[in-house]
């Protein structure tokens, strides 16, 4: 069954059209990467799907279920979203336990403190962390704390917007064994939006290269690892990636 | 020929409650007109080395050092005043976030013509054919569009191109890139950097590219210095990186995925160790 399906979906800001003719199918417990450079539409596609950018049409469906254009809390329970800045993406006066027990009294979800505590186990967070507040965390922490919060309400799909871009490399190492151990544990889908060629190659299985709001090429990611993509775009993608990393 | 730049035994420290932290633990090297690259963690103390080098650090943070001289004159007896003539025209920085570092309430256009104008002045028409040509050269497609809107419209990897022709306008002989294409994709990322390196190359500039990912500093730098908590932990010319030997420099190397990856988890720094180094 497919987790994530659109069908020719177009996203408008106001007057400009931002993406044009989406059509993905991507599969329960797949690894998904869209990439692409800046401003080809790949975080507004996630957002679409997120319902942070209400203004699209084309059908999106999730499980089978299409997707409203409003608030949707069935939705909400079964697909989450990750961004890509630790620093902006929490809310600085409110502490992890806060933040982590905000998705279960908006869902009605009792049991809270258990489930705070095991939530912040599995995403590899201290206990003593539960009631600090984001500044007093390191970016990785942060990061963990917003995939924590993204799988308080157990969803299934994990939309990733450039999940480890503001950390380190060796964060990033750490940030990524997480997220595919968290993966494998829970058989999540994950749709991950990312520049970075070598993370595509290790955390995912398919990718789609955007540009210009289209996707130009779909592909497997043993395609990526051989450079066999066949778009003129994603080839000049990937051997810039190679040239910075190979030498 | 003196070296561009000397810096010995750097210090930079913050006071808290419980006494001075220092954050630059006495770093040492000279700069010719090189790219030399600065590699570390967040926390590692890079980036207070490029800033302390343009004295960008405010009270209550002291910087001492040996010796910290440009082009053989001492940045730390200068005035403020000369320190600011200084800075962009002869050392400039690019910073990290194009985010923080735009003023929001100014056209593209009118602040990479101000990094100009407060060092030279130039006719009207000639300003702003030098400012289409700064943006053209990082690769903005229509500059005479890019150059009317506000830091809010641009997409982040422009709003970074802008910076580096805001920085590169004046045409400094120092350049401090301080993380300048960690907001850029791959592909953007290449041609800025080939941008930086023609204007190294050709006009003889200095660099200093502070950046954590090792592989980008180890292709477009000459010489890298790791740094780890305030210290450098090991120089080496940047073609022998992969065979550093020091168990840091080798520990951000393997944690670094690759487009080949086959590993199944990455390995990680053991900070253990390292905490009390």
């Amino acid at each position: 069954m497919s987790a994530i399906t659109l069908r020719n979906l177009d996203v408008s800001y106001g007057d400009t059209q931002v993406t044009h003719g989406i059509t993905l199918d991507i599969a329960e417990g797949e690894s998904f990467a869209l990439v692409g450079e800046s401003g080809s539409g790949k975080s507004t596609v996630l957002k679409a799907i997120a319902g942070l950018a209400p203004d699209w049409r084309g059908e999106i469906e999730v499980f089978g279920a299409a997707r409203s254009h409003g608030v949707d809390r069935e939705f909400a329970k079964k697909c989450q979203m990750v961004f890509q800045d630790p620093y902006g993406s929490l809310h600085p006066r409110k502490t992890v336990d806060a933040t982590l027990s905000e998705p279960l009294a908006i869902h009605g979800i009792g049991d809270q403190g258990p489930r705070v505590e095991k939530i912040m186990a599995s995403v590899g967070l201290d206990r003593r962390f539960r009631f600090r507040f984001p500044h007093q965390l390191s970016g990785g922490q942060r990061q963990r704390v917003a995939i924590a919060r993204a799988l308080m309400l157990e969803p299934k799909i994990l939309l990733l917007d450039e999940p480890t871009s503001a950390l380190d490399v060796s964060v990033q190492a750490e940030i990524l064994n997480l997220l595919k151990r968290l993966r494998r544990e829970q058989g999540l889908t994950f749709l991950l939006v990312t520049h970075n060629l070598p993370v595509v190659s290790f955390l995912c299985d398919r990718l789609a290269v955007m540009r210009y709001g289209r996707v130009v090429e779909t592909a497997s990611v043993d395609q990526l690892k051989k450079s066999a993509l066949t778009d003129p775009y994603s080839r000049e993608l990937t051997e810039s990636a190679a040239a910075t990393h190979s030498k | 020929m003196s070296p561009l730049l000397e810096v010995e035994n750097l210090r930079v420290s913050f006071p808290t409650a419980k006494g001075p932290v220092e954050v630059v633990k006495g770093v040492s090297f000279t700069l010719g007109r090189e790219r030399l690259g600065i590699v570390g963690e967040s926390g590692s103390g890079k980036s207070m080395t490029g800033r302390a080098i343009l004295r960008l650090i405010r009270p209550p943070g002291v910087v001492t050092a040996t010796r910290l001289a440009f082009d053989s004159t001492d940045l730390l007896a200068r005035s403020e005043k000369a320190m600011r003539a200084g800075r962009g025209a002869r050392i400039s920085m690019v910073m990290q976030d194009p985010k923080f570092s735009l003023n929001p309430v100014m056209t593209i256009g009118e602040q990479i013509a101000e990094a100009q104008r407060a060092h030279q002045h130039l006719p009207r028409r000639e300003l702003r054919q030098r400012v289409l040509d700064m943006l053209h050269a990082v690769r903005i497609d229509d500059p005479e569009r890019v150059a009317s809107l506000y830091p809010h419209e641009v997409s982040g990897g422009m709003g970074q191109r802008v910076m580096i022709a805001m920085m590169l306008i004046p045409e400094p002989d120092l350049l401090i890139a301080d993380e300048p294409t960690s907001a850029l994709d791959v592909a953007v990322q290449a041609q800025v950097l080939e941008i930086i390196d023609d204007l190294v190359k050709t006009k003889g500039m200095g660099l200093i590219f502070i950046s954590h990912d090792l592989n980008l500093v180890a292709s477009y730098c000459d010489r890298i210095l790791v740094m780890n908590s305030g210290v450098v932990v090991e120089e080496c010319a940047a073609n022998t990186l992969h065979s550093a030997k020091h168990p840091y420099t080798r520990g951000l190397l393997a944690a670094i995925p690759r487009i080949d990856e086959s590993r199944d988890e990455l390995p990680v720094l053991d900070r253990s160790t390292w905490a009390t180094a």
